[in-house]
């Protein structure tokens, strides 16, 4: 494979990733999200595991087997399980409606190319043009996170929030070193199962996971 | 068999204590044994960490050892020398007193409450204490202070129901850690300077001794630490947590804390200013001095005010590290003029009283502890009359009151006068200034002992004589014989410590010669061990165990005049005290512990915030014909006032004006972020 066949199929990914960044924000399903949470997991794991072949760096291929397990199968079916254990059927519920939340997608990711410009005209790397679309998945997570209202697509937009740095260090500089990616495995896995038990504990307390309920607990003038 | 070297004993008795705080949870459901257990190894552990410091003092050597535990490549660096031997020595004397006293003191909550918080905080105290003095650089230093601090607030709300203690507490924890922020910057600019700020090398001690740094900084390191210092060691206007954190906390917790860990603060300083920094401006002695001299008197005029016997005792403490810093102040001043001997003279009165103050403070709260465990009262003015019901707490603490009152033979004394020695000393200043304004830093210090002897007659008389002023009889037993013994351990040093001067002097003198250069027991011992003359017989000289065997003689023989002629006339007779032949007088009509302090509060009121009100009960009837009046005393920091209430309210002004901010929907403290990165971004 050439190192020009590496790029293109690199970037088809991180076009690929995008998309998926903004199926999470038109989704108005749950499982839905989570589908395409663990596809945009695995266009991650495949994507890190091109660029290590390319690279020749085998430690990616660590990161790619980790990314693999926990963001295709492992996290999906905690949240999956969390989701059938709850019941929750409702449709997501979103604060802005969803053509405005694709412009202002859109508008991120222009932001997200304009930003990044300087750094494509000074990398070498074949992953050059990707940061643009990770930073613009980190912008997109953050997004999903501001404009959905129940807890648990909270969660999915933070998760693919973190999808877009694992992206980003991928695309910047090759990853970052393994210790380092695998502390952030760690975290990430303990952080699903601490979000699962806020989620009983939100429902308990407020039995909704509306988080509007939350306003309660402001202190009172 | 080779006896251990002092680092050994010292680890090792850390240790014991690590795994009694350990252990302390893992036996928490048979208290009565808890008790005896981490009481008992506890005083072990002491009598190592005392040996330990004994023989690091005496024989002068330095000795490090690196733990390779802590973060990678910053492993733990720990170093005894003179001056860490000399804390190691306080910190187990009084330990082991303490711990003893513990045995018989903590039982007393066995039944009544949960000790297991007692037995594991207690001896984790201990360890940070023994930590914070052998550790050798700044990482380990923090950790150990930290330990040390933490532990000690769990303590302080040991009785944690009452919201007076939970507020204690949280007011100790936070000037604490605002010193320990302020110690932490102190360390972080000495670093920087010890390896250039390249990277993280500069953290031992031994790498910020080596360092370079420019007088500017300098001076900003030592102000920070010494305000970092002296915020935990009850300097004015930094004690504002100690007259409330040292009543909270059950009495032989106080007695560690008043004793022993005022003193590790006072170490930092020590250490930092003598050795790592080396003092290069005779300024910073200047600050030491004054902030002395102000803790010294203030400190002595609210504790005459207070009614609450711990209270008392706690801003006593502060008085007594006024004159700790007095003289540290002095040595450091004499040091920056190149004046060494002068300055060991002044480092070892500051020592001196360092180890005194741990035996007499440590003696009185623990004779508080007893009187709280035989009355369930720590207010003076429902107090009296108790060297009746309770003859060896009496005794005990008569001693620690004239220890603490300076009066020959015992170690009050000796300290207070090797520290009038230094100031006597000061005109061979060659700073003009200097020289005009000390006879007025001796007069402040002459007026603060004796305002601490009349504190300590009052505290005396109040308590133990007269009659009891409770409204239920007296039900006060004698305490049991662990209490007992650790007071007359504690007792019996103080006299030790007071007629055998020399013989500690000729100990402790390594400390000043590691630190300054120079020592002052040749001096001292020209005259042989029965006469000290710290700087020369002409000057001065005092020979306590003369003057012991002298009072001893005098007393016996009144002892004898009076009891042998019992038949005779002039027998003594027992009568109702302060019968006076008048019948009606009740117990309230005694003189007590306000009416005591009221000619000085009258006096020096003006520095304090005195609230007195006078009101007749019935308002209907005519002033003269009242039955009965209410008198209302309030009397309050003004440093409170002053320094911490504006702070506070600026405090909760801001945060009221930022809650707005708040509206406690996730989405828009997200957005906030959101919005953070975004600008980042653009302008960055």
């Amino acid at each position: 494979m050439t190192t020009n066949l590496a790029a293109q199929i690199n970037g088809v990914l991180a076009a690929l990733i995008l998309l998926t960044a903004f199926g999470l924000l038109a989704q108005r399903r749950i499982y839905g999200m989570l589908h395409l949470f663990a596809l945009q997991g695995l266009f991650l794991s495949v994507s890190t595991a091109i660029v290590g072949y390319t690279a020749g760096l085998h430690h990616l291929y660590v990161s790619a087997v980790l990314t693999l397990i926990l963001k295709v199968f492992v996290l999906p079916y905690i949240l999956y399980a969390l989701v059938h254990k709850l019941h929750i059927r409702k449709e997501v519920e979103d604060l802005v409606n969803i053509p405005t939340t694709m412009l202002i997608g859109i508008a991120l990711v222009i932001f997200s190319y304009h930003l990044t410009a300087p750094v494509r005209e000074l990398s070498t790397l074949i992953t050059k043009s990707t940061l643009a679309v990770a930073l613009s998945t980190v912008m997109l997570g953050f997004l999903v996170m501001i404009t959905r209202k129940k807890a648990v697509t909270q969660i999915i937009g933070f998760l693919a929030l973190e999808n877009g740095l694992f992206f980003a260090a991928t695309s910047a500089t090759y990853g970052m070193p393994l210790v380092v990616e695998l502390g952030v495995a760690l975290d990430i896995l303990i952080a699903a199962f601490i979000f699962g038990l806020f989620f009983f504990q939100i429902r308990t307390t407020f039995d909704s996971l509306d988080l509007k309920e939350m306003e309660k607990l402001k202190e009172e003038d | 068999m080779t006896m251990p070297s002092p680092m050994a004993l010292a680890v090792y008795s850390v240790v014991i204590l690590l795994i009694m705080a350990i252990s302390a949870l893992v036996f928490k459901s048979r208290q009565g044994f808890l008790v005896n257990a981490v009481f008992a190894f506890s005083s072990l552990a002491c009598v190592m960490a005392l040996t330990a410091g004994f023989q690091a003092v005496s024989n002068g050597a330095v000795e490090t050892l690196i733990l390779p535990i802590g973060l990678p490549d910053l492993p733990f660096y720990l170093r005894i020398d003179a001056l860490s031997g000399f804390f190691i020595a306080i910190i187990g004397l009084l330990g082991l007193f303490v711990s003893i006293y513990s045995l018989g003191y903590v039982r007393g909550f066995v039944g009544q409450r949960s000790i297991t918080s007692l037995a594991v905080f207690y001896p984790l105290f201990m360890a940070g204490m023994i930590l914070v003095v052998i550790s050798d650089d700044a990482y380990f230093f923090m950790i150990a202070w930290e330990l040390m601090a933490v532990s000690s607030f769990f303590l302080v709300c040991f009785e944690d129901e009452s919201g007076a203690n939970r507020r204690a507490a949280f007011i100790y924890l936070l000037i604490a850690h605002i010193g320990a922020v302020m110690i932490l910057l102190s360390f972080g600019l000495m670093a920087g300077f010890a390896s250039g700020f390249e990277n993280f090398k500069g953290y031992t001690f031994s790498a910020m001794r080596g360092a370079h740094i420019s007088p500017g900084w300098a001076s900003a390191a030592f102000l920070l630490a010494f305000f970092g210092f002296a915020a935990k060691a009850g300097v004015v206007p930094l004690h504002v947590w100690l007259p409330e954190a040292h009543p909270a906390a059950p009495s032989n917790v106080s007695a560690l804390m008043s004793g022993v860990m005022l003193k590790t603060a006072l170490y930092g300083i020590i250490r930092l200013t003598f050795d790592i920094l080396t003092v290069s401006q005779w300024w910073w002695g200047g600050i030491v001095l004054v902030l002395g001299l102000i803790s010294a008197v203030t400190g002595i005029l609210y504790a005459i005010m207070q009614v609450d016997l711990k209270r008392a005792l706690a801003y006593s403490s502060v008085e007594n590290v006024g004159i700790i810093l007095i003289s540290i102040g002095l040595s450091m001043i004499f040091t920056a003029h190149k004046m060494h001997e002068l300055a060991s003279l002044a480092l070892i009165a500051g020592l001196y009283h360092s180890l005194n103050h741990a035996m007499f403070k440590g003696l009185l709260f623990m004779g508080a502890g007893a009187i709280l465990h035989a009355t369930h009262e720590r207010n003076m003015e429902r107090m009296g009359g108790l060297i009746h019901k309770l003859p060896w707490t009496a005794t005990l603490f008569l001693i620690g009151c004239l220890s603490i009152s300076a009066m020959p033979p015992f170690n009050g004394f000796v300290s207070e006068w090797l520290t009038f020695q230094a100031f006597l000393l000061s005109p061979a200043l060659p700073n003009p200034i200097l020289k005009l304004l000390f006879p007025l830093g001796a007069a402040l210090l002459a007026l603060t002992a004796a305002l601490s002897a009349r504190c300590f007659v009052k505290v005396y008389s109040v308590t133990f004589l007269g009659r009891w002023r409770g409204e239920h009889p007296c039900a006060a037993r004698e305490v049991n014989w662990p209490m007992k013994a650790g007071m007359c351990l504690c007792a019996a040093s103080c006299l030790l410590l007071g007629v055998f001067p020399t013989a500690v002097i000729g100990w402790a003198d390594m400390a000043p010669l590691i630190l300054i250069g120079a020592k002052i027991s040749v001096s001292a011992k020209t005259f042989g061990w029965l006469w000290l003359t710290p700087v020369s017989s002409v000057r001065a000289s005092y020979s306590a165990p003369v003057i012991f065997i002298g009072i001893t003689a005098v007393v016996a023989a009144a002892y004898a005049v009076f009891h042998s002629r019992r038949s005779s006339k002039t027998a003594l007779t027992r009568a109702p005290v302060w019968g006076c032949g008048f019948e009606k007088l009740t117990n309230r009509m005694q003189y007590n512990s306000t009416s005591f302090a009221m000619p000085l509060r009258r006096i020096f009121g003006f520095l304090m915030m005195i609230k007195e009100s006078v009101t007749p009960q019935d308002a209907n009837a005519h002033g003269a014909f009242q039955r009965k009046f209410v008198y209302r005393l309030m009397i309050n920091d003004r440093v409170w006032y002053l320094l911490y209430k504006p702070f506070s309210k600026a405090a909760f002004w801001c945060a009221r004006k930022a809650g707005f901010m708040q509206h406690g929907r996730i989405q828009i403290y997200l957005l906030y972020s959101f919005i953070t990165l975004i600008v980042l971004l653009v302008f960055a």
